[in-house]
């Protein structure tokens, strides 16, 4: 019959509405700024830079141990362009003991941000990940919205507590590329050794 | 005592009026109903505003607006600070005259609907002969003031809601007119008060309410399709559908005057819903024959408020409809059962009492109520959405 499709919805939303008096477990909206919900493992807002610190939990060394090299991958891939980094003129040895350059700034424009994570992407050193905080709010809206490198740079422990998962996975890549690094290193200086044995046993 | 409680405000307006010289008196007297209504209905709206983004809430299993005050109730002081406020734009090749008027007018001709209607017993404004037709005239105007907001903004989605908007009200006025012309064949007057009157008596403890009879059941249902297209509340909310229009005719409208445009909208909603409720529910009559001794103003209110009550719920139950859906409905479905529910009228009105009559006309309202779905529905014109693409 015409009108019972509608006289049924009208029961429905009645049940809704009485029904949120009385039961709790209808009303599923947490009231957020007295509660607040546990941040989801894949939850990401805009991206931090990943520093090592060898003692953890100071932030002393965010210069000194940020992976970052300043190869402006992320610069050049960012959809909306709100990445801005100028690179250092001299090198200072990486995680691995390389030589490389540094950010002297690298800034991110949270207002120009889309959190599309293609920056996170592309990045081949693990340098630059997704943060979580989302509670950014400034009166600045020009300058406040601006993060510099110092803002931006985030502990490994940081990333560890943010995603968890995520950051186990990084480590061990992390780790294995470091021992393949020093294999090499040592295959490299056994074949130079080696060499130079040879040279010398010619030469005799 | 209890005749003093019903004629409070009577009394008040006498009492404040004997301190006048008698010359004075009658301008003073009129000057203050009018500050009455103009104080009351917006702050009824106030109060509405927060219910029914509560209710709305509540629909959707939600908390609603609890942040302003206790439970949210200062919410509505909030936003009318915010409006007050905002930067009033006025777009640079408006027409600014039209542009500033059109919200005005709409006030007015809906302010000018609540002169008629009888809030109380001897709480009537203007008791006019004539208070239905004029009423009518009132709420007819208001669709003036829509066009002259969607035209003047010279904005096409603006424009588009104001045809949208005029094609509805002018297409839902006649099933509105004809709807409450049975309530006219009946008591044999336009006179609201009469009309009130008419429904006063009580049988078996039960009022003579007009929704009670099978022709006023079907005339309240048509009434109550026709005010809320009338309205613009959904699901006949197309004037205004935010998925495609923006917000219809007051798209160009921004601080206090889109303030007044919503004002005009819940305002029109109170004095049509005052009207459903003197034409089909008795007015500021009391549902039972133990409940005379509350006052009269007192029912005419609640009777008010459980109309916007609905309209929230209908708000919060049906989607939007399609604007060729909304045409059909009107001028295929309910215009056809008015008129047949004229003709019922006119033979309820010459069958005389009797058992007879009851059973006659609700089987030929329901027969035809059934017979037209059922053909609709198999038709494919009204009833269930079907989708080409999706599904």
């Amino acid at each position: 019959m015409l009108g019972e499709g509608i006289l049924k919805g009208m029961a429905e939303t009645a049940k809704n509405f009485f029904g949120s008096y009385f039961s709790a477990e209808r009303l599923t909206t947490v009231e957020y700024p007295e509660q607040r919900i546990a941040p989801f493992e894949a939850a990401r807002v805009f991206p931090f830079l990943v520093f090592d610190s060898k003692n953890p939990g100071d932030g002393a060394d965010w210069q000194t141990g940020m992976r970052c090299v300043a190869c402006q991958i992320c610069e050049k891939e960012c959809p909306p362009k709100c990445i801005f980094i100028e690179k250092s003129k001299d090198k200072k040895p990486d995680a691995l003991g390389k030589p490389q350059f540094y950010p002297v700034k690298f800034d991110i424009d949270i207002s120009v941000c889309m959190s599309c994570q293609i920056c996170v992407e592309v990045c081949p050193f693990e340098a630059i990940k997704m943060d979580t905080e989302f509670e950014l709010s400034t009166v600045d809206r020009f300058g406040g919205l601006l993060l510099d490198r110092q803002q931006l740079a985030k502990s490994n422990e940081y990333y560890h507590q943010i995603h968890p998962a995520e950051a186990a996975g990084v480590d061990a890549r992390l780790v294995a590329e470091k021992v393949k690094a020093d294999a090499k290193a040592r295959s490299a200086a056994d074949a130079a050794v080696a060499k130079a044995a040879a040279i010398a046993g010619e030469g005799a | 005592m209890i005749n003093t409680l019903d004629q409070i405000f009577v009394l008040l307006r006498h009492w404040l009026v004997s301190f006048l010289p008698a010359a004075w008196q009658p301008l003073v007297g009129v000057l203050l109903s009018v500050a009455a209504i103009v104080c009351l209905f917006p702050a009824l709206f106030a109060l509405t505003t927060v219910f029914e983004r509560k209710g709305l809430a509540r629909i959707q299993n939600r908390l609603g607006p609890n942040r302003v005050g206790p439970f949210g109730l200062l919410q509505p002081i909030a936003d009318g600070i915010k409006s007050l406020t905002k930067e009033d734009i006025v777009p640079l090749s408006a027409d600014a005259a039209v542009h500033f008027l059109a919200p005005v007018l709409l006030l007015v001709a809906v302010f000018m609907g609540f002169a008629v209607l009888p809030m109380g017993r001897n709480m009537v404004f203007v008791d006019m002969d004539a208070g239905l037709l004029f009423y009518f005239a009132m709420s007819a105007s208001t669709e003036l003031s829509v066009f002259m907001a969607g035209w003047s903004s010279r904005n096409k989605y603006s424009l588009l809601g104001a045809m949208r908007a005029v094609a509805q009200m002018i297409s839902y006025e006649v099933p509105l007119l004809l709807s409450s012309v049975v309530v006219v064949m009946m008591t044999g007057s336009l006179s609201l008060t009469k009309i009130v009157a008419a429904q006063s008596g009580f049988t078996w403890g039960l009022p003579h309410w007009f929704i009670f009879t099978p022709w006023g059941c079907a005339g309240f249902v048509m009434y109550a399709i026709a005010t809320t297209a009338e309205t613009n509340r959904s699901p006949f909310d197309l004037p205004e559908g935010e998925s495609e229009l923006v917000a219809g005719y007051h798209t160009e409208y921004s601080g206090f005057k889109f303030a007044l445009f919503f004002l005009g909208e819940y305002l029109a909603m109170f004095s049509i819903s005052g009207l459903g409720t003197t034409l089909f529910l008795g007015g500021w009559s009391a549902p039972f024959s133990f409940l005379t001794w509350v006052p009269s103003w007192i029912w005419f209110f609640s009777k008010l408020m459980l109309s916007i009550f609905v309209f929230i719920w209908m708000r919060g139950t049906l989607p939007r409809l399609r604007q060729d859906q909304l045409m059909n409905f009107a001028w295929k479905f309910v215009l056809p059962l008015c008129l047949l529910n004229l003709m019922v009228v006119a033979l309820w009105r010459f069958m005389g009492d009797g058992w007879l009559r009851w059973v006659i006309c609700s089987a030929i309202l329901i027969g035809a109520y059934a017979t037209m779905g059922w053909g609709e529905m198999r038709r494919g014109k009204i009833g269930p959405r079907s989708y080409r693409y999706a599904e």
